[in-house]
């Protein structure tokens, strides 16, 4: 299987690293070509404003937007925020998600976190029964959803980490980072 | 459910976030703004650019932490703030401040002409520089989650940039190729943490990010270390000492994400304006450089 991963600035190769070991092959991202034949694509960790400042430039809003229509997409982090319809704030977003997102919901970089997380649906998809260990950089939360996106994962203080709407799946944390691959298997499920 | 703070992973994650983007020398919240509106990853909070700092002489020290916090105030993404080497207190009062990376940095005047800070210390993560692979080693057993490779900062000349990299990459290839039972030996030879130089043999890279800095000017200087092998670019001077830093600043950004791509950096330099003046490090004089500070 052949999956993009966005790759204008970011964590992309830890994503491509983690793909290869599950059999699928990353793709490289940068311009609107490169989306040609992809069955899926996976927005990487990175900053938000890069991110959508380099999509802009190269003309890739409406290809993405048009790709993720009928594809699984997958944010990670910043890429959770460029996917979401409101982030609060003046800055590119694809609004194909519908979620309200707040960026660095937990504070400075001295507040990033690891934590255990208990994801009922990742569990059951994978066949599995440990907790899933998150690791949060500087991390968005995912306020509210709307429309057909509900929730994947919260806090035990009810904030939301992890959202899917249909073929679309939004992280505040990083999976990528670890060495568990559940969830981008659960993703490449969502993408065949 | 715990949370734990100021792990290795999460301090080494943020570096992760940063690759393939610049980070921006800044010494003002207009500054600061203008380097975000152009897609910079992370600023650089400081008092004065390496090529004033080499301009004025004097001691460098830790900016001003008012001036730090209102660079802070003005931007979303991450800020770093560079304490003096071997100066623990600077870097204390920069966690205090909750920046978001510290470079102990040889750009300022160090305070230990022996030893660096225990980085581990730390919840805040720290980035060093280094100029060979026993450098970075050393730094990253010290706790440092990030590298840089030091080039000659302030100059506006990419050649100690590159020879830096070149160094530290052509050492990590020449550990990939060897046979194990030698690697002690070049452990203690290049002085650095045998676990580590057995991690990043094995690896085929350095186990933390690691950007360069140091003389990049234009977005070919960018690309071109890119092109080396890094994961991402500082720019210091080379913005803020140019003509029209927004839309030099901007340019880099640019040919950083399509470093390998000749047309759009052909397009990306363009019409750029004055690039900083530079000064010619091979013409300069031994005691005027700065990559030799840091042990």
């Amino acid at each position: 299987m052949k999956i993009g991963v966005l790759a204008l600035q970011g964590d992309f190769a830890e994503h491509i690293a983690m793909l290869k070991r599950l059999g699928a092959e990353g793709v490289e991202v940068r311009l609107p070509k490169h989306l040609e034949g992809l069955q899926g694509l996976i927005i990487p960790g990175g900053e938000s404003t890069t991110i959508g400042k380099l999509a802009v430039a190269y003309d890739l809003m409406e290809p993405l937007r048009a790709f993720a229509k009928d594809h699984a997409v997958w944010g990670t982090c910043a890429g959770a925020i460029f996917l979401s319809k409101d982030a609060r704030r003046e800055q590119p977003l694809l609004k194909v998600m519908d979620i309200t997102v707040q960026r660095n919901a937990f504070g400075a970089q001295v507040d990033s976190f690891e934590a255990d997380l208990d994801i009922a649906e990742l569990k059951q998809a994978t066949d599995t029964t440990h907790p899933y260990h998150a690791v949060f950089i500087r991390a968005p939360i995912i306020e509210s959803v709307g429309g057909d996106a509900r929730i994947l994962s919260a806090l035990p203080d009810g904030r939301i980490v992890a959202a899917q709407e249909g073929h679309l799946l939004a992280t505040s944390f990083h999976p990528e980072l670890t060495n568990d691959a559940r969830f981008h298997k659960y993703f490449l499920s969502l993408a065949s | 459910m715990e949370q734990q703070t100021g792990t290795f992973a999460v301090k080494k994650g943020l570096a992760q976030m940063l690759k393939g983007g610049v980070i921006m020398d800044v010494v003002t919240a207009e500054h600061a703004k203008i380097a975000e509106d152009a897609g910079a990853c992370a600023v650089m909070a400081l008092e004065r650019v390496p090529a004033d700092i080499r301009a004025q002489g004097g001691v460098a020290r830790m900016s001003d932490p008012e001036l730090i916090l209102k660079i802070k105030e003005s931007v979303t993404i991450p800020v770093m703030a560079k304490c003096r080497i071997g100066h623990f207190v600077e870097a204390q009062i920069l966690e205090s401040l909750k920046i978001d990376y510290i470079d102990e940095s040889e750009v300022l005047t160090p305070a230990d002409e022996e030893h660096h800070i225990l980085k581990h210390n730390f919840t805040v993560p720290f980035v060093c520089g280094c100029r060979n692979l026993g450098e970075a080693l050393r730094r990253i057993g010290e706790g440092a989650a990030m590298m840089r490779t030091k080039g000659e900062a302030g100059t506006g000349d990419v050649v100690e940039a590159v020879r830096h990299a070149r160094t530290v990459l052509g050492e990590i290839r020449k550990i990939q190729n060897m046979p194990k039972e030698e690697l002690m030996a070049y452990a203690k030879n290049i002085g650095a943490p045998y676990e580590l130089v057995l991690e990043t043999a094995e690896l085929g890279r350095l186990p933390v990010v690691n950007f360069a800095a140091g003389g990049i000017a234009t977005p070919a200087d960018a690309a071109l270390m890119m092109q080396l092998g890094v994961d991402g670019v500082f720019v210091g001077s080379g913005i803020f000492k140019s003509g029209d830093p927004a839309k030099r600043a901007a340019a880099i950004v640019k040919a950083t994400t399509h470093f390998r791509d000749a047309g759009i950096l052909a397009e990306v330099s363009k019409n750029l304006g004055e690039p900083m003046v530079g000064r010619n490090v091979s013409q300069m004089p031994e005691g005027e450089k700065i990559a030799g500070r840091g042990w």
